[in-house]
């Protein structure tokens, strides 16, 4: 009962900010209402608390325990590459889920489908950035302020936004709520640790064959492994260059290497967000 | 300053009519090419050369002189020829500025080439441009110092070395500034040679390039950027302490390539931001520490190849690989050493952890099998697969460990 009381408070701060302000203005720009209700219930949500200062706790025990802040950078990369991706999803699957009365109503207002989809996607985003900020950046920014540390936390909070954006996807998709938390796990099961495996599989397979190219596009492939190859591209710049390929080093080398992965990482979430945002417009609520 | 030095030349010579005359060259002075002075010049004089642009072709130097240029008079070889030859013993160069020597493909043109000749000195000279900046060719006792040497970056094929030795003894290097040459110093045949204090970054190839030189030593240099490093190959008892190697990044460049190399001792050494910092192949007996290995791709490659070989007492922090190796066989001892990655304990606090260390993981022998394998580092499936092998070790040679390595970084 005290969920579901819960989960109508945007509802009721919504329907008290309809009733304060003009019809017109409302309907003129809604979105950034609506972001800003999400927002603020997300913020308050005790989960998102809980991971912030998780995340806060393990980046600074983390750099605390080793006398090298690199060696803890090294452990960071591991825990980001695993535990934003799969709180992303988890946490924004369980709230679009929770919020189904609150987009029942919105859908019932003159809202366009799409503002509710977005508006959702970024309350989303930015509560989750903050908590990354926060819980990462603080303690990288105390200990590591270097490029490598920069790089992590853009790692970081690009595998949140893309991760948020593949479980809403996956939220619109299925009906049932079970059923989107577990294709959300799946999701992030299969990119953090099967997607790494099968490549392993393919480079022994393959391994008489140039695979040069392939690999680079077995990296894009992924969103974790392109964060991933993206902070390699600081902490590991003198092993990478010691690879035989001219194109992959030639590519790496300079500055197109961290441009190109950042903007895949972009694709990955704009992708899955405009098919969210197609499949939710033509959805029978 | 003239006046002064003819001051002096006139008083000594009426010292004395044998002690050595003084030639000015210049623009306006009775003597206004080299060319006459050297034809003028006797024995143990000096030549004075006052600036200017001096394009007078090949000069050659067949009686031991000393050449001194006064605010660095330019030598020109037009691209076409040699510009200093130096045929005889006791010879001076100092303070030119040697530019745009020739350059053949069957004759090695140098801004200067001393043939045959012992005990000669080059120094605080600026050489631009030349196919060879300096060219040593069977001497004994001579002394290349304090010159800065730039080079235009060709292909390696066109390009010629900074420094240049061949078939020489008690040869001293130091202090020099090279950059844009194929090879920064190359010595073949070299022995009992000194090589300190220079710099060379951004050459071609090697920085510092030995083949078949003995008993030579260089320490405090500074070798960075190079196309390849620098390689040691097929030499013995050299000796390589305080340098620095780094940023040599490469599928096949290295702080140090140690090739067919026996008995000699690499000591207090930084390695830094290399692809490898130390590549050894048919290496023996080479006694390796002391050394600072920092941010390398791989610290150490040690090729099955090598034998006897002893690696103690270096810190290694933050590599991408510590080492790796091509095969199981290890016959080289690694001991005392300080690890970043270890994890074991030390119960009876001696400063010794009580567990060995395995420095090769089992990714690195993924990696040296297939090296496209790389796009997998600091991946989750690669830790857990390390983390088992480190439990079980299968497939990384059992032998190779550290059996007593430092629980805190060593002082060096």
């Amino acid at each position: 009962m005290k969920t579901l009381v819960r989960d109508i408070t945007p509802a009721i701060h919504f329907a008290k900010m309809q009733h304060t302000t003009h019809a017109s203005a409302v309907a003129g720009n809604p979105i950034f209402r609506i972001i800003k209700y999400v927002l603020y219930d997300i913020l308050q949500n005790r989960i998102v608390i809980g991971y912030t200062l998780f995340l806060l706790a393990v980046s600074m025990g983390l750099f605390a325990l080793s006398d090298d802040p690199t060696k803890g950078l090294i452990s960071l990369l591991n825990i980001v590459l695993i535990v934003a991706p799969l709180v992303s999803a988890i946490f924004a699957t369980i709230h679009f889920y929770n919020a189904s009365e609150f987009i029942e109503l919105l859908a019932a207002q003159p809202i366009r489908r799409g503002v509710i989809v977005w508006s959702q996607f970024l309350g989303l985003v930015i509560a989750l950035e903050i908590a990354v900020l926060a819980g990462i950046g603080i303690p990288v920014a105390l200990y590591t302020p270097t490029a490598t540390g920069l790089t992590l936390l853009l790692a970081a909070m690009g595998l949140t936004l893309v991760f948020v954006a593949l479980a809403l996807l996956a939220s619109v998709v299925t009906r049932d709520k079970a059923k989107g938390i577990g294709v959300a796990l799946l999701l992030w099961f299969y990119f953090a640790l099967l997607y790494d495996a099968l490549v392993l599989f393919i480079l022994f397979t393959f391994a008489d064959y140039p695979l040069e190219k392939a690999t680079l596009v077995l990296a894009a492939l992924n969103p974790i492994d392109l964060a991933r190859v993206m902070v390699l591209l600081q902490m590991d710049i003198s092993a990478l260059m010691g690879y035989t390929g001219a194109l992959f080093r030639e590519w790496l080398g300079s500055s197109w290497g961290i441009l190109t992965a950042v903007g895949i990482l972009f694709l990955w979430a704009a992708v899955p967000m405009l098919l969210a945002v197609r499949v939710f417009r033509r959805k029978d609520l | 300053m003239k006046h002064l030095l003819i001051g002096i030349f006139l008083i000594l010579a009426g010292v004395s009519p044998l002690i050595a005359a003084v030639i000015e060259v210049g623009v306006g002075l009775p003597c206004p090419d080299i060319r006459t002075a050297l034809d003028r010049a006797r024995s143990g004089d000096t030549i004075l050369v006052h600036p200017g642009i001096y394009a007078e072709g090949n000069l050659a130097i067949n009686k031991p002189l000393t050449l001194l240029g006064i605010g660095y008079p330019v030598l020109d070889g037009r691209h076409l020829d040699e510009v200093l030859t130096v045929n005889s013993p006791y010879v001076t160069v100092r303070g030119f500025d040697i530019r745009n020597s020739g350059q053949m493909s069957t004759m090695d043109l140098a801004g200067v080439k001393v043939l045959s000749a012992d005990s000669v000195l080059i120094e605080g000279n600026r050489f631009q441009d030349c196919n060879f900046a300096i060219y040593l060719s069977n001497t004994i006792g001579c002394r290349v110092s304090k010159n800065v040497v730039q080079g235009i970056i060709k292909e390696e094929q066109n390009s010629g070395n900074g420094i240049h030795l061949w078939k020489c003894s008690g040869a001293v290097i130091e202090e020099n500034y090279l950059t844009g040459h194929r090879d920064g110093i190359y010595f073949e045949f070299v022995t009992d040679s000194e090589i300190k204090g220079n710099t060379s970054e951004k050459n071609l190839r090697y920085g510092l390039h030995f083949m078949f030189s003995h008993n030579d030593r260089y320490h405090h240099n500074t070798f960075r950027n190079n196309g390849a490093g620098v390689a040691v190959m097929y030499s013995r008892q050299v000796t390589m302490t305080e340098n620095y190697f780094g940023y040599n990044w490469g599928s096949s460049a290295y702080g140090i390539l140690l090739k067919d190399i026996s008995d000699s001792h690499i000591w207090k050494n930084n390695f830094e931001y290399n692809s490898a910092g130390v590549y050894m192949e048919g290496a023996s007996r080479i006694i390796l520490e002391e050394n600072q290995f920092r941010e390398n791709g791989w610290a150490l490659r040690v090729q099955a190849s090598c034998d006897a070989n002893v690696i103690r007492g270096n810190n290694f922090f933050g590599n991408s690989f510590d080492v790796s190796t091509n095969g199981s066989l290890v016959l080289n001892t690694f001991n005392g050493n300080y690890w970043d990655k270890y994890e074991g304990y030390d119960l009876d606090r001696d400063g010794i952890g009580d567990v060995p260390f395995r420095p090769v993981s089992l990714y690195a022998v993924v990696v040296e099998r297939m090296p496209h394998a790389l796009m997998l580092m600091r991946s989750f499936m690669v830790y857990l697969m390390d983390k088992a092998e480190k439990i079980i070790p299968s497939l990384t040679p059992e032998h190779l460990m550290d059996e007593k390595p430092v629980m805190r970084p060593l002082a060096i």
